[in-house]
């Protein structure tokens, strides 16, 4: 990974990597909250500031508290529980200073706790063994990744809802194919810049 | 009178991919192969019968207050439990499934079960709940990496060889898009024919 320069990393992250459509992370908000572009928009900002700050504290706690003291196998519970704290943090301190953003944000700040896009992405900066801006242009290209992958689907969605579908595919078939025609267009990205 | 519906509703009625479309993420990005989708069955059915059995022992003791992080302290030593030993006895499949064992932590399913069954009820439900629960996930996964291994590689666990010309699409992300929205369709045409 240390010749790939950081264009590369946020390109790949973006696009040929696509954290929901290639690596089929943070699947439950990707069906659940898309049914309207607000709303997925509202996820999406949500998603790029609780990921930025949790992948910040977690790089920094994994090498300068959890590796110094050889508690590496307690990285899953920590990172759990610094992700969940943080989002309250995050609630606490918008609702506080950024009303606006809070009344807009608010109703999604709990789902990303549970949004396995954030833990992955903690999980990911250490297994790749970035260094730490290596593994902020990472997290910015899962973020925008999600952010253009979750507001496409959102609108071939609300088109779709008018559209004659078959009475069994109502729903979540017809989402779940939706899906993975995006899916496969994302994968004609494979082999970009050779990487 | 033991109530034997706690154990067979998750298999079939109220099975938690199918019906309740809970724990997405690992059932698609894992099930390319039969062999990836039933060791991962297998590692969420440990955690979840571990989880829900220690939920349930010390639900008279866990303060309403703070029970979701108590929770997912429970979820996360088991899922290290599982991550390790998974490490020491069967490298390969660490391997392959990768991000995906850490990741068990935040399957909604696991949360779910803790807070809707095992802190209301006793050991020996809870016990039959997780067990019923884990099985209907790893019988549809399962059934779901049979499927895209004989269509895209032609096998079946890695044995036989039926299909001459296999569909490579099928192993590919967007084959697991499709075959879940396949399945979901077919319950659902079942369902609406012999209501």
């Amino acid at each position: 990974m240390e010749e790939v320069n950081l264009l590369g990393i946020f390109i790949s992250a973006l696009l040929i990597n696509n954290i929901l459509l290639i690596r089929f992370l943070g699947l439950c908000s990707f069906f659940g909250v898309s049914g309207r572009i607000k709303a997925s928009l509202g996820m999406s900002a949500a998603v790029f500031f609780v990921m930025t700050m949790a992948s910040m504290v977690t790089w920094i706690l994994y090498y300068y508290v959890l590796i110094p003291l050889q508690l590496e196998f307690l990285r899953t519970a920590t990172f759990i529980i610094v992700i969940a704290s943080l989002v309250q943090l995050e609630e606490i301190f918008m609702k506080k200073f950024f009303p606006g953003l809070y009344r807009a944000l608010g109703v999604y700040l709990p789902l990303v706790t549970t949004n396995c896009a954030i833990l992955a992405v903690a999980f990911l900066n250490i297994d790749y063994n970035f260094s730490f801006i290596r593994g902020l242009i990472y997290t910015w290209g899962v973020a925008a990744g999600y952010t253009i992958a979750i507001v496409l689907f959102s609108y071939i969605r609300e088109r779709v809802e008018l559209a004659p579908v078959p009475e069994p595919l109502k729903g979540y078939p017809i989402s779940f194919f939706i899906a993975g025609l995006m899916s496969l267009s994302f994968l004609g990205f494979k082999g970009l810049f050779g990487l | 009178m033991i109530r034997w519906n706690e154990f067979t509703k998750g298999i079939i009625k109220e099975n938690p991919v199918l019906i309740l479309l809970l724990g997405l993420c690992p059932l698609l990005a894992v099930s390319a192969t039969a062999i990836n989708s039933l060791g991962m069955g297998i590692a969420v059915l440990f955690v979840l019968v571990g989880s829900n059995l220690v939920v349930s022992l010390f639900r008279k003791f866990i303060p309403d207050g703070v029970r979701i992080p108590v929770f997912i302290i429970i979820i996360s030593t088991f899922v290290t439990v599982t991550d390790y030993l998974m490490a020491a006895y069967y490298p390969p499949l660490h391997k392959s499934l990768g991000v995906f064992v850490p990741l068990i932590v935040v399957n909604c399913i696991i949360l779910g079960r803790a807070e809707v069954f095992a802190y209301r009820n006793n050991i020996f439900y809870s016990l039959l709940d997780a067990l019923g629960m884990g099985l209907g996930f790893t019988l549809v996964i399962t059934i779901i990496g049979m499927i895209r291994e004989l269509l895209g590689s032609g096998t079946v666990f890695g044995l036989g060889n039926f299909v001459s010309y296999p569909a490579l699409i099928m192993i590919l992300p967007p084959g697991g898009f499709i075959t879940i929205g396949f399945l979901i369709g077919v319950l659902n045409w079942y369902r609406q024919k012999y209501k």
